[in-house]
């Protein structure tokens, strides 16, 4: 167990003692490390001035650079990690992600600028870059006020998976540090990176007020937002165990930890549906942090993974030191904020079964941007047909509507026993009004809600009528490019 | 005497005079420049509520918190406590009474932004809170305005409607918009030996800091430097709302002696500035049988929030744009800013511009909805023509209107007609979604509608090495202003990028300059700039006619070499020889933009130099489901004279439609019933993301259209092509229509909830509640 955050900072080790647990690693940067190249615009994730990478090993794709917002990260959460900042980039020449941007004048006032490099970055070194909306989605996560975007997108779209021969595909190929245990102590407060759940647990036990904290992608929020200091913190990332992913016995086992890019990956051929929804969850930088537990163990009214798990019939696995336990998903949101889990508990695993082929499911979010932004209303809705082709099951999950992510029981049972028709959905619709109370808010009126709710109900037939578990729909393009305007 | 035109980086397309040092996170902004041993930096302390008074303030406690330096409140300031670009109607620091939700209180300076914000804790602070006024609406009720009305009128309004064929009347809204520049305001200010004061600031205006940093700490104006290194944005936003900033660190940097940086967070900066000011508008539009207006009698209100700031200008300049692209024989415009509890709204890409202009263009598709005509022929019948269709409002002629050409050629590289054609396709063959094409046109007159305003200035330095450093009166904002200064500047002295360096801009080396604003940066500074470099050039002229042994007139600076009799020199030797002959190797320039004036009494004038064209075409799927939509494909053409550097100016063309596709659909700032702003940050106020841009963007710009009178035929850029955003809400508006045919009733911004409601009411005939 150490007691100093050990990483390697641009390929330097470094170790820091006598900071605050919970220093971002963009304040740390800047103010302690003077590399001022890295920019705050938001210090809340979604404007993307202050992107770095970090080096993750065990993904799908096999390791690569990971774009991440430095400005939720917090220090100790780089501890046992390799990040590099957009100083690292340039040697005796420029990058080829820098000549490529700068070359389409994708840079006017610059202050984006080196977020977007480093973005491009971890492009540079993807292989799954193939199509062009992936594009989009990595480079969401970058504002920019100035541009426009179209030369990003052009710079990004030369770069992408060029992975250009020298140092950094060296360090990819390299086998990179080990991870330690951490229990890293500043003042009255304490951070912890235990390695196994005997000292997870242990942990636990000795400080029953620590929070536990993954991507941080929530909980730095609280730190940045609302100067939050927390006396004890205890990361999970030390844990192999609640990093896997796999598929058993037609079950999608989704490790406490799995990043939402990772799941993102995998889930596109196994769970469409799941799929559908990360993709517009948040931008890349936070799908790279994100964890599954982190967004079911925050229990946002609108967090987006619930509402399809909800209509997937997934199960939480709980474990505390008594062992672990099962909680159907539906009954793991008791209130506003609040879990299932009991003090000492975590979230260690989702298990959703696979749907099987015949069963229609859709996933949808409606938001204001399609990209980077928070659900007015997300849904995951999933029917079963029996031999006669009526509604044998039904499970509509919204988020949203109410203050917790909940099934629209009397859609269901309006569907349930019913034809399955475009017309029995448009009149199964019609009992979002007494399933759901919505509220008004800055995002949308309670109007707008039970509207949109009430329309992706009515609609789930002809959206599932090509294809009953349907990817989204491409990018339309336009229509004079449609032979005869054909939809 | 002319110089041949010689190869030189204008005209050409280059790279961004900063790209490699944005690139390579080199560029250093006000934030980034290394601190001084002891610099203190600060956190403001704001009023909580929209209107009231300060019933008591008590900072003694504050003051002796660990880290703290200095709390400074308006108690405490030295000189005056008044600010503001026009009317100094502005308190630094809120006196008793309390103005707008996010005003200025007090400023606590410290060690540390955490030392700040725990003695900002415990500052002890009542307020009696009264009722505020938040809108347009409230303040016209409570005859809360800032200054006076201003009007214009031609013809007889009330007959014209008379006998109009057509008679359109109703209202209209467009909403707030912030700038969102990416990089929060931010000034450095270090106090020098025997008072004096260097104050690095994010702004477009460095000679309003100078000059106020000096008022307020009471002091002459010599005593103060402002420099700006670069801005990372600014859209306006830092014309006048800079200042504040970096008058309130001077003063800090006054009190305590030390260095002291102020920098809002992003938090800070959306609650203490302003935006781009919501408009309401009231018309009645008259039509002849074609769709010619005959008459256009509009009143506008602006919603200026709490202090007058440049509010009076921005309407003006919404005035004298809502005619856009149109010819009116008879109108009356009025316009009004009103007061109300909110930031005070300030200058945004455009000045009121886009208001104007949207609050027509939705009137002439309101009448094509009607009329079932198709818009872009309405709009085109509508151009501005021959005398006596060539006179605007205001009384200036509109001459070289490039629009009917504009119009022509991107009708047919847009295949405007084919597509709508192939919509009408699609819409019938389609429920659930809905596709719409719109064309916009935009007209935008290129001055400051100040007419004093249009000068600039220029100091260019010349080395014995034949190196360059280039001052002009500028700020760089990422607009490429310093690209095509350098360019101008190479050009005339005829050396290689290379050689020179574009300085940051100071008030200690070009003085009382004006915003870079109103789209004039390049306009002004660059004949500076030609001015200082051929006063160079031509007293090195002679010293290379003796050395290349010829007459002065052949001889041709070009590319870092001076040709003449077959022989060429470096620009570094001859620069030498004249160093030796005791030549002065630096120079000033100046302009003023010529003959340009307005009488605000009568309403007539010519306040612009010329005006800047542009079209675009858009096209849009709107989703009847959701009401979330996308944009498909845009083409635009875009008059900019000849293009001083054409890499740049695209720049300038698809940032700007872009940012305005963000004010018209995605941008929503939202207040809670009491004034409070609810949308504080990127999560909440959604600016356009890159999926938001169509792949399918075809932007051109407009060829063989040099501008005569103007910096190397070119024109000004920065501003006009944010309104070309406005053929998205044609779009939306057409697609809209599909769902049920009637006149389109779709709010600003098109967010999905404005289009889902606009859906809504084509299939019911009802907007819903
Ligand atoms: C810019 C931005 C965009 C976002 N976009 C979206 C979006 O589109 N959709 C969406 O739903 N959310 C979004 N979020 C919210 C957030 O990213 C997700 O909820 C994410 O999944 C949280 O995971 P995390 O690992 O980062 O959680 P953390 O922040 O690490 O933790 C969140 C909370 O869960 C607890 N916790 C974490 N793991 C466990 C566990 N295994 N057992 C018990 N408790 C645990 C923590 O104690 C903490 O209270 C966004 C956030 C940001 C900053
Ligand atoms: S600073 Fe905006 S995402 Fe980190
Ligand atoms: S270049 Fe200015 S924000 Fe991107």
């Amino acid at each position: 167990m150490q007691g100093a955050i050990q990483f390697e900072l641009n390929g330097e080790p470094v170790v820091v003692e006598g900071l605050s647990p919970t220093t971002t690693l963009l304040n740390y940067l800047r103010d302690t490390r003077r590399l001022v190249g890295t920019k705050e615009g938001c210090a809340e994730g979604d404007c993307g001035a202050c992107t770095v990478v970090v080096v993750e090993r065990g993904g799908p794709q096999g390791p690569g650079f990971r774009a991440v917002n430095s400005c939720l990260l917090l220090l100790p959460l780089c501890h046992g990690k390799q990040v590099f900042t957009v100083e690292a980039l340039r040697d005796s020449d420029y990058h080829p992600v820098q000549h490529a941007l700068v070359a389409a004048l994708g840079s006017q006032c610059g202050y984006c600028t080196p977020g977007v490099i480093m973005s491009m970055f971890e492009a540079c070194y993807r292989t799954d870059l193939d199509a062009g909306w992936k594009l989009d989605d990595q480079m969401c996560g970058n504002l920019c006020r100035c541009t426009g975007y179209r030369p990003i997108r052009d710079a990004t779209t030369q770069i992408a998976g060029t992975r250009p021969p020298g140092r950094f595909l060296k360090v990819l190929s390299s086998t990179g540090p080990t991870p330690q245990a951490l229990d890293y102590r500043h003042q009255q407060q304490r951070f912890s990176v235990p390695t196994s759940f005997t000292e997870l647990f242990d942990v636990l036990r000795e400080c029953p007020d620590a929070r536990l904290v993954c991507g941080a992608t929530d909980l730095g929020l609280d730190v940045t937002k609302k100067h939050v200091t927390f006396a004890s913190l205890v990361s999970l990332h030390g844990l192999p165990e609640l990093a896997k992913l796999e598929v058993r016995d037609n079950h999608l086992l989704i490790g406490a930890t799995v990043n939402l890019a990772d799941l993102e990956d995998v889930c596109t051929t196994t769970c469409p549906p799941l799929a559908r929804m990360l993709r517009f969850f948040g931008a890349r930088q936070i799908k790279n942090r994100a964890t599954i537990g982190g967004n079911l163990c925050n229990a946002s009214p609108i967090g987006d993974l619930a509402p399809v798990l909800l209509a997937l019939g997934a199960r939480v696995v709980a474990r505390s030191h008594r062992g672990e336990r099962v909680i159907p998903i539906a009954e793991f949101f008791v209130g506003y904020r609040q879990t299932a889990l009991e003090p000492g508990e975590i979230l260690a695993r989702v298990d959703c079964p696979l749907p099987p082929k015949n069963a229609r499911v859709g996933a949808y979010k409606v938001s204001r941007r399609r990209e980077l932004d928070i659900s007015a209303v997300a849904a995951g809705m999933y029917v079963e047909l029996d031999d006669a082709g009526l509604v044998s099951c039904a499970r509509i999950g919204f988020g949203g509507m109410a203050a917790t992510p909940a099934r629209a029981a009397n859609v269901e049972a309006a569907l349930i026993g019913q034809p399955w028709t475009a017309e029995t959905c448009t009149r199964a619709s019609q009992a979002v009004t007494t399933d759901f109370q919505p509220i008004d808010d800055h995002r949308s009126s309670a109007w707008f809600r039970r509207k949109v709710a009430q329309n992706l109900v009515a609609g789930f037939y002809a959206d599932t009528l090509d294809s009953p578990q349907p990817n989204l729909p491409d990018r339309p393009v336009s229509t004079l490019l449609h032979a005869g305007g054909q939809p | 005497m002319t110089v041949k035109p010689s190869p030189s980086p204008l005209h050409q397309p280059g790279p961004h005079e900063s790209g490699y040092r944005h690139a390579s996170g080199e560029a250093r902004y006000v934030d980034d420049l290394p601190m001084l041993p002891g610099t203190l930096v600060c956190t403001i302390f704001t009023s909580p509520i929209a209107r009231g008074k300060i019933s008591s303030l008590d900072v003694s406690r504050a003051r002796t918190s660990p880290g703290v330096a200095a709390v400074l409140t308006a108690a405490e300031l030295p000189g005056s406590n008044r600010i503001g670009p026009i009317f100094h109607d502005e308190p630094l620091l809120a006196e008793a009474q309390l103005d707008y939700v996010g005003q200025p209180i007090a400023l606590v300076v410290g060690e540390s932004y955490a030392a700040c914000r725990a003695a900002a804790a415990q500052i002890e602070f009542e307020c009696e809170a009264h009722k505020p006024i938040l809108n347009i609406a409230e303040a016209i009720a409570a005859e809360s305005f800032h200054g006076e009305p201003h009007t214009i009128a031609r013809g007889d309004v009330e007959q014209a409607l008379a006998g109009a064929a057509h008679v359109l009347e109703g209202q209209f809204e467009s909403g707030a918009q912030d700038h969102f520049y990416l990089e929060t305001q931010a000034a450095l200010a270090l106090p020098l030996e025997d008072g004096n004061f260097h104050v690095y600031a994010s702004t477009q205006h460095p000679s309003e800091v100078q000059h106020m940093v000096a008022e307020i700490l009471g002091i002459g104006q010599q005593r103060v430097v402002c420099e700006v290194p670069r801005m990372g944005g600014g859209f306006g936003g830092k014309e006048s709302q800079a200042t504040g900033v970096a008058v309130l660190a001077a003063v800090a940097a006054q009190t305590t002696g030390r260095p002291v940086k102020v920098w809002l967070n992003r938090e800070q900066d959306m609650l203490i500035t302003g935006n781009r000011h919501p408009f309401a508008t009231r018309y009645r539009a008259g039509f002849d049988e074609d769709g010619r207006f005959v008459a256009l009698d509009i009143e506008i209100f602006s919603d200026g929030g709490f202090s007058s700031d440049l509010s009076l200008p921005v309407l003006d300049r919404a005035l004298f744009h809502l005619d856009n692209a149109y010819y009116l024989p008879n109108l009356r415009f009025v316009g009004r800013a009103c007061k109300t509890n909110l930031a005070s709204n300030t200058a945004f890409r455009g000045f009121g511009g886009p208001q104007g202009m949207l609050a027509t263009e939705v009137i002439l598709d309101r009448l094509s909805e009607q009329l079932g005509r198709d818009p872009a022929d309405l709009r085109a019948l509508n151009f501005y023509g021959d005398a006596p269709r060539n006179r605007t409002p205001y009384g200036q002629e509109v001459r070289d209107n490039r629009l009917p050409r504009v119009f022509s050629e991107l009708m047919a590289t847009s295949e405007y007609r084919a597509r709508r054609d192939a919509i009408a396709t699609f819409n019938r063959n389609s429920v659930w979604r809905k596709r719409g094409i719109g064309f916009a046109p935009v007209k935008f007159g290129i001055s400051f509608t100040k007419s004093v305003l249009n000068q600039a200035g220029a100091l260019v330095l010349v080395y014995t090495d034949g190196s360059v450093q280039l001052n002009h009166g500028g700020t760089e904002m990422g607009q490429g202003l310093h690209t095509k200064m350098l360019a101008v500047c190479c050009h005339e002295l005829g050396v290689v990028p290379e050689q020179v360096r574009v300085m940051q801009t100071a008030t200690d080396k070009v003085p009382n300059t004006s915003a870079t604003a109103a789209s004039s940066g390049s306009d002004l500074n660059g004949q500076a700039v030609r001015q200082a470099c051929a006063t160079i050039r031509e007293r090195l002229r002679p010293v290379a006619a003796t050395m290349l042994g010829c007459d002065g007139q052949q001889i041709v600076f070009t590319q870092g070499m001076v040709r003449g009799n077959g022989r060429q020199l470096p620009f570094s030797e001859v620069v030498g020889q004249a160093y030796l002959e005791q030549v002065s190797l630096s120079a000033t320039g100046y302009y003023r933009t010529p003959g340009i004036h307005y009488d605000h009494a009568s309403g007539q004038g010519e306040p612009f130099y010329y005006f800047a064209y542009g079209a675009a075409v858009c096209e849009v799927e709107v989703d009847g489901a959701t009401g979330e939509h996308r944009l498909l494909r845009v083409d635009i053409l875009h008059d900019v004279g000849t293009s001083l550097v054409p890499t740049i100016d695209i720049g300038q063309v698809e940032g700007g439609f872009v940012q305005g596709v963000g004010w018209l659909t995605c941008e929503q700032m939202v207040n809670d019933s009491k004034g409070r702003p609810l949308t504080l940050g990127p999560s909440t106020y959604k600016v356009p993301a890159i999926g938001d841009v169509p792949v399918d963007m075809h932007v051109k710009l407009l060829e063989r259209a040099p501008q005569a009178g103007v910096i190397h035929g070119s024109k000004a850029v920065g501003e006009p092509p944010f309104m070309l955003a406005i053929g998205v809400v044609h779009a939306l508006r057409h697609a809209i229509h599909g769902f049920g045919g009637r006149v389109v009733e779709l709010a600003i911004p098109a967010t999905p909830e404005a289009i889902l409601r606009a859906v809504e009411h084509q299939k019911t005939g009802a907007l819903p509640g």
